[in-house]
């Protein structure tokens, strides 16, 4: 802290109390028990002594989110859960943070093409703040997430300049429309045979 | 037992209407019509030489081939199939019995076709039947408690059928 550092005796520390703040909430990061699917086999063994995520301070496991500030969104989302992921979100107290954890929650994963039921990203329900890649990922990459999550509160200014104004709105939500060739499937499949023929080779 | 002793009992009780049978298949069966199934049903499970006292599963598939191209070529008609997995535990033998019905009752799109419940014969069949009526669209008529039981309550349409079309969005989150 610039110039009063280490003016005092030995063992005394001084710190702005924003500082104090962000390092406390970052070294109590308490995730919401929330597993969804195979991801959160991961997310266990995150938890557990081989990894251990409590060396992070992320390893008091909430089984309520009103007492965590971490959703790790660990599994697939489906329609029929999705509401109730937001509801959970909703419930959460500021500041809350939200880890999508896997392919499924970071774009649909292997269900994109053929899951009828799931959400192509949780980012389409609740804001994202650390997207970790991975089918399921390592729990190295979790940890890894954990971690720029701290830097991210590190680097909040709760005090000095307010909480920054954040769009809660997911940015990629809401209805989209499809352009009107592609509306139904077989206008889409006319589109994609024109679209080939388009760029077949002309004959010479 | 061997499926043609099985086979040949279900005839003897009940003749002509046993629609079909197969027996060189890895899991012979006999079609009947689904007017008949709760009988068939009842008689494979209290018969003392039959004794099926578990239903293994219930299956709905679908026939059918949504691209026009290769319908003519796929080798059926467009139907759909129930299918029952029967086994003993008693005797140690197991038995299949398929139903065949129209893709929509009457021809109707929207109808679903509709089959007697089982429930009351094997409780195995309550959540097997709400399976294959959220999934394939098939009613049981006389089922207990015949609700979705995947998918949300509100979903409109039944995913495993082949021309089902995906939803664009639902409750504002988009689909695709
Ligand atoms: S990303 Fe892979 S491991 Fe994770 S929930 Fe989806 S399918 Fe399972």
């Amino acid at each position: 802290m610039g110039w009063l550092e280490g003016r005092f005796e030995e063992g005394v520390i001084t710190t702005t109390l924003e500082q104090a703040i962000n390092w406390a909430r970052e070294s109590s990061m308490w995730p919401m028990t929330f597993g969804l699917a195979c991801c959160a086999i991961e997310m266990m063994a995150t938890g557990a002594s081989r990894y251990d995520i409590d060396r992070f301070g992320a390893g008091a496991f909430r089984a309520t989110p009103r007492q965590a500030d971490l959703m790790i969104v660990a599994g697939t989302v489906n329609y029929k859960m999705a509401s109730r992921v937001r509801r959970l979100y909703n419930q959460m107290p500021e500041p809350k943070f939200v880890i999508a954890m896997g392919a499924c929650t970071c774009g649909g994963g292997p269900y994109y093409k053929y899951g009828y039921n799931v959400v192509k990203g949780v980012d389409l329900i609740v804001p994202v703040d650390v997207y970790v890649a991975g089918c399921p990922p390592r729990p190295e990459a979790l940890l890894e997430g954990l971690m720029r999550i701290q830097d991210k509160v590190r680097a909040m200014k709760y005090l000095t300049k307010g909480q920054p104004l954040e769009n809660l709105i997911p940015a990629r939500s809401g209805y989209v429309k499809l352009p009107p060739e592609l509306e139904t499937p077989e206008k889409a499949n006319e589109f994609a045979k024109r679209n080939k023929e388009r760029a077949a080779p002309a004959k010479a | 037992m061997t499926a043609q002793e099985i086979v040949a009992i279900l005839k003897e009780r009940f003749g002509p209407r046993i629609k079909a049978e197969k027996l060189d298949a890895i899991d012979p069966y006999v079609v009947i019509e689904p007017a008949d199934l709760v009988e068939v049903c009842r008689f494979l499970r209290d018969d003392p030489r039959l004794q099926f006292d578990m239903l293994n599963c219930i299956s709905g598939v679908d026939y059918c081939e949504p691209d026009p191209a290769k319908a003519a070529k796929a080798g059926f008609e467009p139907h759909l199939e129930v299918v029952y997995h029967l086994s003993s535990f008693v005797k140690r033998h197991r038995f299949v019995v398929k139903l065949i019905l129209p893709r929509w009752k009457d021809n109707k799109p929207g109808q679903l076709p509709e089959v007697p419940s089982v429930a009351s014969i094997w409780r195995a069949a309550d959540w097997h039947e709400r399976e294959t009526y959220d999934l394939v669209g098939v009613w049981f008529t006389g089922h207990p408690d015949l609700r979705r039981i995947l998918l949300a309550d509100d979903w409109e349409g039944h995913p495993l059928r082949k021309d089902y079309v995906f939803p664009l969005e639902y409750h504002g989150i988009r689909g695709r």
